[in-house]
């Protein structure tokens, strides 16, 4: 049948060469549709069942932002570039949950799946992306909840929130790249699985989400924040949706470092690739 | 001349078992690391070599095109391993595998099905898993559904499905995969008979379009009937491999079907409360003694004996012995609450008989699941799988010097007539 998924006429299997493994691009192109189908199964899945269903996509950042307007807004008072709290924290907390919940779930993708990995063939690149891509649906409808509080707030739009995408996807690619090295490394040592929820507390604590990156001082320390990768998506943010300062250049060198773990994390990834249906 | 479809090639897979069985640990290779770092003696190497498991050793054989081969093997002589390694899960450790064609796996009945989603979005998540485009699963749907007969139920989560919906289900999705070579793992195990009825109806379907296929399964009648060629596999290496009826016989060859005076103490596979046990389990002939064949039609007693484990006698003991073929499809059951008997009271330690007029069994290897139980048959004391094995040979059943049909395990007592049709006295 023409329309099944194409495969070459002749396969050969034999042991892992030594050397850099290869990374097959078309044919994980052929399983685009598995991508998208195990995507949808993540979403589908995530709220079948929960009384508020897809409600939850809402309730979830709406309730951090209520907390940390209380705490860090209210109580500790942390400077918010003269901006209303709720919608300061809450634009950075839409790029942050976008990150941190691709990042969990990408994490433990291999070994949830392992019914699959030791039964079918297809990519395993595949499993930790559609992990990647399931948040997209969330994202989107807290972005509508966010355009609705800077309606209320009466922030004006500017055409700057058209690099939104370019953000979105310096977030999603740093999520991928620790989400191969971890999920990878989580078929090895299931300690990874608890080291995961530290690694995004920390890694929180670390990006601008509750407090302003102005709050840092000047001086080698700022630079060595500014390489974390998701202190420039969430300025960035900021700057596109509510007009604070852009992203400075130290972004520049976070995105190569993104792009240094994300080609190492691939090689990684495809090199333990022969062993997951074995070891996991 | 035409490539084969499949060609293997001294193939081999190890496994590592033992203590890192399943997972290493950061901790143990972060010490293992420190130890190699400050040079103390680590294991010999000899222990690797110890602690792993040739799952196939040096395996090579083709299947043409449009060929259909039952792989068949005792529990862990690689059949497994190597669909594993054809439909590219594992790789192998040693040698090479060429298929030449689409390559469809069957390894499990229903890999990727949600729980939480419908019968509807399952197909479509299913198929897709199983490299189904997403067309071709629309194409297919109508006839999937009307496979599976599960058109009233398609918009309810599969949770609330029968197990036998469920099934059918799953193996519906993955029949109408159409590949050119096709890799079926035991599905066909599961299920009740009329699942697997048609199942393997559609098996033979498939079989018949011209596709290769490799065909695992445990159940004998099915491999011949459906394949031309059996491989055998024992202990990882490839025994035979020639017509499937040869196939199948040189695998019950191999298998070690206990018969005689079986002794039962070391059997595994029992569950019960083990208060009491099965000892021993035997057939006797007409004159009371053990023996190892009885002919079709011959009286001859089933015989177990049993002991109490504290010595205590037991009342309200109660036996059963379910007599299967050695594919493992019941041919019957027998118990003492059918017959409205059981043993009021039970000397600590005895035989127990079920006595057989004439042996209403056709010629063949047959395999008993022995049964004892106590409270009236509430409690199962002693329930052995699969306890022991038992040989009928031919025989004269109907005293007229024809044996019984061999094909079908049963034989039936009873008698022919014929009249003419007498007016007003039809049915």
């Amino acid at each position: 049948m023409t329309s099944e998924i194409s495969q070459p006429s002749l396969k050969v299997y034999e042991p892992p060469l030594k050397g850099l493994p290869q990374i097959d691009w078309h044919e994980l192109w052929t399983y685009r549709e598995l991508l998208f189908f195990l995507t949808w199964r993540d979403v589908m899945v995530r709220y079948k069942q929960a009384a508020l269903g897809v409600a939850w996509a809402v309730i979830q950042p709406l309730m951090t932002m209520v907390i940390f307007s209380v705490i860090f807004g209210k109580l500790a008072m942390l400077p918010s570039d003269n901006l209303p709290y709720p919608v300061f924290s809450f634009a950075a907390l839409l790029p942050w949950q976008l990150f941190s919940g691709a990042l969990s779930r990408a994490g433990a993708s291999l070994v949830n799946n392992s019914n699959l990995l030791t039964k079918v063939y297809f990519p395993r690149l595949i499993i930790p992306l559609s992990a990647v891509a399931a948040g997209l649906v969330d994202f989107g409808i807290s972005l509508f909840v966010l355009l609705g509080l800077m309606l209320f707030y009466r922030i004006p739009f500017t055409w700057n929130i058209l690099t939104l995408p370019l953000m979105m996807l310096l977030a999603l690619l740093t999520a991928l790249a620790a989400g191969l090295w971890l999920s990878a490394l989580n078929v090895q040592y299931r300690d990874v699985q608890h080291i995961i929820p530290f690694l995004i507390q920390a890694w929180m604590y670390a990006s601008p989400v509750a407090y302003s990156a102005t709050l840092i001082p000047e001086g080698p320390w700022r630079l060595v924040y500014g390489l974390n990768p998701l202190v420039g998506v969430i300025q960035g943010f900021r700057w596109a949706l509510l007009g604070t300062q852009p992203p400075d250049a130290m972004s520049l060198v976070s995105v190569i470092a993104v792009l240094v773990l994300l080609v190492s994390g691939l090689f990684y990834f495809q090199h333990m690739e022969e062993t997951f249906a074995d070891v996991v | 001349m035409t490539e084969p479809s499949i060609r293997v090639s001294h193939l081999s897979k190890r496994y590592r078992i033992g203590v890192q069985v399943t997972y290493r640990t950061l901790r143990g290779d972060l010490v293992t690391a420190a130890r190699h770092l400050i040079r103390t003696p680590h294991p010999p190497a000899s222990q690797g070599e110890r602690g792993t498991l040739w799952a196939l050793d040096d395996v090579s054989f083709e299947v043409q095109k449009g060929e259909v081969v039952g792989i068949i093997g005792r529990n862990g002589a690689g059949k497994s391993t190597l669909l594993k390694v054809l439909a590219h899960i594992t790789r192998p450790t040693r040698g090479r595998v060429e298929l030449r064609g689409r390559v469809g796996s069957l390894l499990e009945v229903g890999t990727g099905f949600h729980n939480e989603l419908t019968g509807r979005e399952n197909i479509y998540l299913n198929g897709a898993i199983l490299g189904m485009r997403r067309v071709e699963i629309e194409r297919k749907f109508d006839e999937i559904v009307a496979f599976a007969e599960v058109e009233r139920f398609l918009d309810t989560p599969v949770k609330h499905y029968s197990n036998g919906m469920y099934m059918r289900l799953a193996f519906a999705v993955a029949a109408h995969l159409e590949p050119e070579i096709l890799l079926v793992d035991e599905v066909l195990a599961v299920g009740d008979a009329a699942f697997q009825k048609k199942c393997l109806g559609k098996m033979n379907q498939v079989a018949g379009e011209g596709r290769t296929v490799l065909f695992v399964s445990h159940n004998m009648p099915a491999v011949q009937n459906l394949c031309q060629r059996g491989i055998v596999l024992d202990l990882g290496k490839l025994r035979f491999d020639g017509p499937s009826d040869q196939a199948v016989q040189a695998y019950l060859a191999t298998d070690d079907l206990r018969t005689g005076v079986v002794d039962l103490t070391n059997v595994g596979g029992r569950f019960g409360s083990g208060e009491m046990q099965l000892l021993k389990f035997w057939m006797e002939d007409q004159a009371g003694e053990p023996v190892s064949l009885i002919n079709s039609g011959e009286p001859c007693s089933f015989a177990v004996e049993y002991c109490s484990v504290d010595g205590i006698p037991r009342r309200h003991l109660s036996m059963s012995i379910h007599i299967n073929t050695t594919s493992g499809a019941p041919v019957t059951l027998v118990n003492t609450d059918m017959l409205n008997q059981h043993f009021e009271t039970a000397a600590p330690r005895g035989i127990i008989r079920f006595h057989v007029p004439k042996l209403p069994l056709t010629a063949g290897m047959y395999v008993v699941d022995l049964n004892l139980a106590t409270h009236a048959g509430h409690t199962y004391a002693d329930f052995i799988k699969s306890a022991a094995a038992f040989e009928v040979g031919p025989g004269d059943y109907y005293g007229t010097g024809r044996p019984g049909h061999a094909s079908a395990p049963v034989i039936f007592d009873g008698h022919w007539e014929i009249a003419p049709l007498v007016e007003g006295k039809t049915p």
